[in-house]
C-alpha cells in the first residue's frame, strides 16, 4: 500500500443507480459503485448476486436499463467494448478470450498490430509484448512467440492481463481471475496486481473468496441478489461481518422439512471404492426417500462424481450397485435405462436444447428410449407435477431459469428415474423459484426417489440435506448428519483446522472449475 | 517497472515461432511419401516417372486447381467457404474468349473484364454472408446457381476464342519451367505474404479462430470476411484464364467438370487447413494440390478405371484428414 497520508484519492469511476433485467428477471437493482484512483476495489457476493453483470455493463457488453456511469466525473455510455477500451476501461473476463492457435503477441495486439512499410512489424510487436509481460514480471516465463494454446492456464491468464494493459487503462476489471490458479500462482498474481496499483491503476477485483479479498483489496462493495448491500474499507471489517453482509438474509430462506427417519428406504444406488480421473476410493450410498447433500471445494470432484454416477465418465475402479444389483454404467443411455437422471450444472449447454419446445425437451430422454408414444399422453401430467404453467410449445430459451430447471426435472420424471442427481440445482435462479425447486425435490424424495444434491451454497446443503457428504481432493472426506454447521462442513472440505475466513470463503466457491 | 529497461534481452523459453500458420511441414512429408511411392510403383511397372515431360505435366495439371485452392484456403481460414468458384471458372473462361474473340488487341480488356466480374462475385458472396447473415454454404451455392443459370442461358457451347499470344500462358515455358507454374508460385507467394505479414492476414486467422474474440478486440470482422471472398474469387478467375489459354475457347462446363469447388476444398483440407477456420497455410494447400496431382498421374499411368479412381481419391482424402486429427489429438494442445 502506498504510504501516502493525503485524503482519499479522487473518484475515478462512478456507477449510479444501475438496474438490469434479463427476460423479466431482475439481475441488478439500483446498484452504486465508486472507485478511487489507485485502489484495489473488491466486488463481492454469492453466485448470482450480479457481480459479473455489473462488470459487463461497465465495459459495454450489456446496456443498463437504468442508471449512469461516470469516468473521471464525466458521464460515459459504452455501446461496445471497444468504446470502453478507448476510454480506459479494460476487463479480463472470467472465461479466457484468447485465440489458442495464435501467438502471445498476436493475441495481445489483435486488431492493433504495429505496421511498417510492408505489412505487420512483428519484431516491434514482439518487443512491445515482452515489455507488457515484463510489467507483470512474466517476461521470463512467457515468450511473445509461444502459441497461447500451449501455455498453462495460469500463463494464459497473464496474457489476458497483458492484453488488457496494452490498452493503457485507468480502470482494470479482473473477474474471478484466480478460479483456475493454484495458491502459488495466486500469490504471484497478487504481487503483479499490487505493482499495477503502485503505478496508479484502479483495479476492480471480482471474487467470492474472502481470503483473497482480505489479502489484496483496499475497499469492498458487497452485492446480494442484485442489490448493493454496502461498501466498506477492507481494514475495518472482519470475516464475520463480511460474511454477514454477503449472506445475511433479511428473511430466512424457507426450506421444506426433512425426511422422517422411518420414510427413508433401502439403498437404491451405491458405489464402493469408485475411481475415475481425479476421483478415487469413493464410497457412497443413496437411499430411497433421502436427499444427500454433496459439498466440497471447487475442484474436489463433485461434478466428476455426478458424471460418474450417470455413466458419462466410465468408472475405472470400484463397484456400483443399483437396487442391490451390480452394474457397470457404460453410457448415459445405459444409466437412464437403469432409472438414473442428472440435472447438469450448466443447463444451457448440457441440460437443454434451447431452441426446442418445452414438449420436445421434456420428452427428449423418454423418446430416446423408444417410449415416446406411450408417454405423450402424460405430458400435461408431467408438467403439472413440476408445476410448470404455460404452453408446452414455447421454446425453452424464453423460460426463466427456474422454469428451465423444471423442464429438465420433468424430463427425468418422464423416464421414471428413481435416482436423481442435482448438480447446482438453483444456480442462476430467482429466490422465489429456488423455493419451489426445493419443494419439488423434497416431494420427489417423499415419493421414493433417491436424491443427490451438489451445491456450492452451504446454506442450501444444510437446509435441504438429510445427510451431508463432503468431498476433498477426489474422495469422501467425511459424512455429517442433517443440521451440521457451515464450519463443520468446511473443516472436512479443507482438511485444515477451521478458520472462519477459510470456511466462509470456500463456501462461496462457485464451481467454476 | 524494472524490465522496461531491457526490451532487447535474451528470448525466454519457447524459442522461435510455432504459430498455426507454419504447420505445413507434415503435409510436405506426406507429399514426399506419396511422391516416392508413386515413383517406385511406376518404375516397378516398367514405366518412367522422373522425366521432364512427366514432371511438367503434373505441374501444369496442378496449376488450375492450385490457383483456386489458394483462394479457397483464404476463405476457409476466415471460417467461411466458397462453392461458387467452379462456375466462376466457367464464367471467366467463356467471358474471356467471348470478349477477346481471337483479337490480340482485346487481350487486356478480356483479362480486366473477367477480373472485375470475379471481384464483383466475391463482393456479393462476402456481403450476403456478412450483411444478410446467410450461411456461407448456402450463399455461395446460390451465387453459383445464378451464374450457372445465366451462363447456360447465354452460351451453349464453345464461344469465341483467345488469341494465340494469350495461349503462351498455358503452353510456353521459361527454360524448363512452364509460365503457368511461375504464375501459381507467384500467387502462392503473394498469398503467403498476405496471410503471414499483413494485418488482414492476422485478422483473418482471428476471425476464423473465434469471431467474437476478434470483434471484442476491435477487428472489423465483416470487412475481413468480404475481402477474403474477393481474393478467393480473383483466384478462381486466374484459374479460368489459365484454362481458357489451354483450351483456346471457353465453354460453360469447364468449371463444374473440373470439380473445382469441392476439389479446392479437399486440397486445402488435405493441406492442413481447418474447415472450421482459424488454422491453415497456403504452403500446405500447395502440397495438398501436388499430392492429388501425383495420385492422378499414377492412376493415368496404370489406366485405372475412372470410378475406381474417384473412390480411391475419396479414401485418400478422408484418410489424410483423419490422420491430422489424430495427430492433433495426440499433441493434446487444442
Amino acid at each position: 500500500m502506498t504510504a501516502d497520508p493525503r485524503p482519499p484519492d479522487p473518484v475515478v469511476l462512478g456507477m449510479h443507480g444501475i438496474s438490469k433485467r434479463f427476460f423479466g428477471v431482475t439481475v441488478l437493482d439500483d446498484v452504486r459503485l465508486e472507485c478511487r484512483a489507485g485502489e484495489i476495489h473488491a466486488v463481492m457476493g454469492e453466485n448470482g448476486a450480479g457481480k459479473s453483470t455489473l462488470m459487463k455493463i461497465l465495459v459495454g457488453v450489456h446496456q443498463p436499463d437504468a442508471g449512469r456511469i461516470e469516468l473521471n466525473g464525466a458521464p460515459v455510455r459504452f455501446h461496445h467494448p471497444r468504446q470502453a477500451l478507448a476510454a480506459g476501461v479494460s476487463i479480463v473476463h472470467q472465461e479466457l478470450n484468447l485465440l489458442p492457435q495464435r501467438t502471445v503477441a498476436e493475441n495481445i495486439f489483435l486488431g492493433r498490430e504495429p505496421r511498417r512499410r510492408f505489412g505487420v512489424d512483428r519484431a516491434a510487436m514482439d518487443q512491445a509484448a515482452t515489455r507488457l509481460l515484463a510489467a507483470l514480471g512474466a517476461e521470463d516465463v512467457i515468450s511473445p512467440r509461444s502459441l497461447v494454446g500451449r501455455l498453462p492456464v495460469a500463463r494464459q491468464q497473464l496474457v489476458e492481463i497483458a492484453k488488457a494493459l496494452s490498452f493503457d487503462p485507468r480502470v482494470l476489471v479482473l473477474d474471478e481471475p484466480t478460479a483456475a490458479l493454484s495458491p502459488h500462482e495466486v500469490a504471484a498474481l497478487f504481487d503483479r496486481i499490487r505493482r499495477l496499483r503502485a503505478d496508479g491503476l484502479t483495479v476492480l477485483y471480482i471474487s467470492h473468496r474472502l481470503r483473497e479479498v482480505f489479502d489484496l483489496t483496499d475497499r469492498i462493495t458487497v452485492l446480494k441478489d442484485g442489490r448493493r448491500v454496502d461498501t466498506v474499507e477492507t481494514s475495518e471489517v472482519d470475516t464475520r461481518r463480511l460474511v454477514h453482509l454477503m449472506v445475511g438474509r433479511e428473511l430466512d430462506h424457507y426450506y421444506p422439512p426433512r425426511a422422517a427417519p422411518e420414510r427413508i428406504g433401502p439403498v437404491r444406488l451405491a458405489v464402493r471404492s469408485a475411481g475415475a480421473g481425479l476421483l478415487h476410493d469413493v464410497d457412497l450410498d443413496l437411499r430411497a426417500g433421502e436427499i444427500v447433500g454433496l459439498a466440497g471445494l471447487a475442484g474436489s470432484g463433485r461434478t466428476e462424481l455426478a458424471r460418474l454416477l450417470f455413466g458419462a465418465t466410465r468408472m475405472t475402479a470400484g463397484r456400483l450397485t443399483i437396487d442391490g444389483r451390480a452394474s457397470r454404467l457404460r453410457s448415459p443411455r445405459h444409466a437412464i435405462r437403469r432409472g438414473i437422471g442428472l440435472l447438469t450444472e450448466d443447463r444451457k449447454s448440457e441440460g437443454l436444447v434451447l431452441q426446442r419446445s418445452v414438449r420436445d425437451n421434456t420428452l427428449l430422454a423418454a423418446r430416446s428410449l423408444g417410449r415416446g408414444a406411450a408417454r405423450r399422453v402424460a405430458l400435461a401430467d408431467l408438467l403439472g407435477r413440476v408445476r410448470l404453467r404455460g404452453g408446452a410449445d414455447r421454446e425453452v430459451r424464453y423460460l426463466s431459469g427456474g422454469n428451465q430447471q423444471k423442464v429438465v426435472l420433468a424430463r427425468w420424471l418422464a423416464t421414471g428415474a428413481r435416482v436423481l442427481i442435482f448438480d447446482e440445482p438453483t444456480r442462476g435462479i430467482d429466490v422465489g423459484a429456488k423455493a419451489s425447486i426445493h419443494e419439488l425435490m423434497r416431494e420427489l424424495a417423499d415419493a421414493g426417489a433417491a436424491i443427490l444434491m451438489i451445491s456450492s451454497e452451504l446454506p442450501e446443503v444444510i437446509g435441504m440435506a438429510d445427510r451431508i457428504v463432503v468431498l476433498r481432493q477426489g474422495t469422501v472426506a467425511g459424512e455429517l448428519p442433517a443440521g451440521a454447521t457451515e464450519a463443520e462442513i468446511m473443516l472436512l472440505a479443507t482438511g485444515e483446522p477451521d478458520r472462519a475466513g477459510a470456511a466462509a470463503g470456500a463456501s462461496r466457491e462457485g464451481g467454476t472449475a | 517497472m524494472i524490465a522496461d529497461t531491457m526490451p532487447g534481452r535474451l528470448r525466454p523459453l519457447g524459442l522461435g515461432r510455432d504459430s498455426g500458420t507454419a504447420s505445413s511441414a507434415p503435409v510436405w512429408l506426406v507429399f514426399g511419401g506419396v511422391f516416392a511411392v508413386a515413383w517406385l510403383l511406376v518404375e516397378l511397372n516398367g514405366g518412367q516417372f522422373m522425366t521432364v515431360d512427366n514432371l511438367q505435366n503434373m505441374a501444369v495439371r496442378s496449376v488450375a486447381l492450385g490457383l483456386v485452392a489458394v483462394g479457397q484456403t483464404i476463405v476457409l481460414i476466415g471460417g467461411s467457404l466458397d462453392l461458387s468458384v467452379a462456375y466462376l471458372v466457367s464464367v471467366t473462361a467463356v467471358g474471356a474468349s467471348f470478349v477477346m474473340q481471337g483479337d490480340p488487341d482485346r487481350m487486356v480488356l478480356g483479362v480486366v473484364v473477367t477480373l472485375a466480374i470475379g471481384a464483383l462475385i466475391g463482393l456479393v458472396n462476402g456481403l450476403v454472408i456478412t450483411g444478410l447473415r446467410v450461411n456461407a454454404f448456402i450463399a455461395t451455392l446460390g451465387t453459383s446457381l445464378v451464374m450457372s443459370g445465366v451462363l447456360n442461358a447465354l452460351f451453349t457451347n464453345f464461344t469465341g476464342s483467345v488469341p494465340r499470344q494469350f495461349q503462351a500462358l498455358g503452353y510456353n515455358a521459361l527454360g524448363p519451367v512452364p509460365v503457368a507454374v511461375i504464375l501459381l508460385l507467384a500467387v502462392v507467394a503473394l498469398a503467403w505474404y498476405v496471410l503471414r505479414h499483413t494485418r488482414f492476414g492476422y485478422h483473418l486467422y482471428a476471425v476464423g479462430g473465434n469471431a467474437e474474440v476478434a470483434r471484442l478486440s476491435g477487428v472489423r470482422t465483416d470487412r475481413t470476411v468480404v475481402l477474403a471472398h474477393v481474393l478467393c474469387s480473383l483466384t478462381a478467375v486466374l484459374t479460368g484464364l489459365f484454362l481458357v489459354s489451354r483450351l483456346r475457347s471457353g465453354a460453360p462446363w469447364v468449371g463444374p467438370d473440373g470439380g473445382y469447388d469441392l476439389e479446392s476444398i479437399a486440397a486445402a483440407v488435405v493441406g492442413g487447413t481447418a474447415l472450421a477456420g482459424g488454422r491453415g497455410a497456403v504452403a500446405g494447400t500447395l502440397a495438398g494440390v501436388l499430392i492429388l496431382a501425383v495420385i492422378d498421374q499414377v492412376f493415368n499411368e496404370f489406366e485405372v478405371n475412372a470410378f475406381l479412381k474417384t473412390l480411391i481419391r475419396g479414401v485418400i482424402i478422408v484418410g489424410a484428414v483423419a490422420l491430422y486429427a489424430l495427430r492433433r489429438r495426440d499433441e493434446g494442445s487444442f
